[in-house]
């Protein structure tokens, strides 16, 4: 059977799936680990899936998964340049208004909210 | 798989290739900043998780299921289109462009719901990054499927056939942003 067969990218397509369910199942344990795992780690599971098997990101030239994950760096460098200040209250010439880091309740909070799952 | 078209640049891929995999780039840059700062703020405010509580798991779940369900269309749409086969690309595309119909739909419900009971884009800095996040993949999903109708409409006529795999590797894409949105918006609450 060919790594292209349609039989094979069905097959993914259930592994995904399955994956999704574990990823909504593993909140229900209540476990703070087993929900960042079942959540993020599966994620992350599932989008290299995506990208081998569906984008074929192995069957390009070398510099393009080169030139994604040269995007990823930069982007989780701002990122990281600028977290300091969120995580801040002032800085040099700056303060963050109390304000804003208060929970504001929706204005129609008095309505009935959606159901919570 | 191989690319199907045969033109060559010095980059060593199709022009149309290399053009796709450059806007993919610049999405990585794009939603990746997005869901980045989505991350910062919700671990510098426990009350997130209290907004978070308050959207729909399920219709998340199932949006999900849609999204993968469509990217499996188009990734045989693309197996169709290098084995020449432009009817059947082109119907897998049109199943593809069902998937965004629906999940649009099912979005277009949820956020009447959320909206009717006073979760709007200015209730809170949650809700603006929900709406913001949610409304910037939203519009990808739009655009695809009106590009992949356009590529459905010549592949039928078994020409440009390459396009389908350029639509494909969009669409794969958008589904990654959505997979990574789904635990954000939905799971970690």
């Amino acid at each position: 059977m060919s790594e292209n067969s349609d039989t094979n990218y069905v097959k993914i397509w259930a592994v995904l799936l399955f994956l999704l369910i574990v990823s909504y199942l593993g909140p229900m344990l209540e476990i703070q680990i087993v929900t960042l795992l079942t959540a993020f780690g599966i994620a992350g599971v599932k989008a290299y899936l995506v990208a081998k098997h569906f984008m074929h990101v192995n069957h390009v030239p070398r510099f393009i998964p080169y030139l994604m994950i040269t995007c990823l760096v930069f982007m989780l460098l701002f990122v990281a340049g600028s977290a300091p200040d969120v995580y801040s209250d002032s800085g040099d010439n700056w303060v963050k208004p109390e304000a804003q880091w208060q929970y504001m309740p929706p204005p129609a909070a008095d309505h009935a909210a959606p159901d919570h799952h | 798989m191989r690319p199907i078209a045969t033109t060559r640049s010095t980059s060593g891929m199709p022009t149309g290739l290399l053009a796709v995999w450059w806007i993919v780039a610049s999405e990585i840059v794009i939603f990746g900043g997005l869901l980045g700062s989505y991350v910062m703020y919700r671990l510098s405010h426990d009350a997130w998780a209290g907004q978070a509580a308050n959207t729909n798991t399920e219709i998340g779940l199932f949006n999900t299921f849609v999204l993968l369900t469509s990217s499996l269309f188009a990734v045989l749409a693309h197996k169709a289109a290098e084995a020449g086969d432009g009817k059947k690309a082109a119907r897998l595309l049109y199943y593809t462009i069902g998937g965004a119909v629906t999940f649009v739909c099912v979005k277009a419900f949820e956020w009447n719901m959320e909206i009717s009971h006073g979760y709007t884009i200015t209730a809170n800095t949650f809700w603006s990054f929900y709406y913001t996040a949610a409304g910037i993949h939203a519009l990808h999903v739009i655009a695809g499927a009106i590009i992949m109708a356009i590529i459905a409409r010549d592949a039928a006529k078994n020409a440009e056939l390459h396009r389908v795999e350029l639509i494909g590797i969009y669409w794969h894409f958008v589904d990654i942003v959505w997979i990574f949105l789904f635990p954000l918006l939905y799971i970690a609450k």
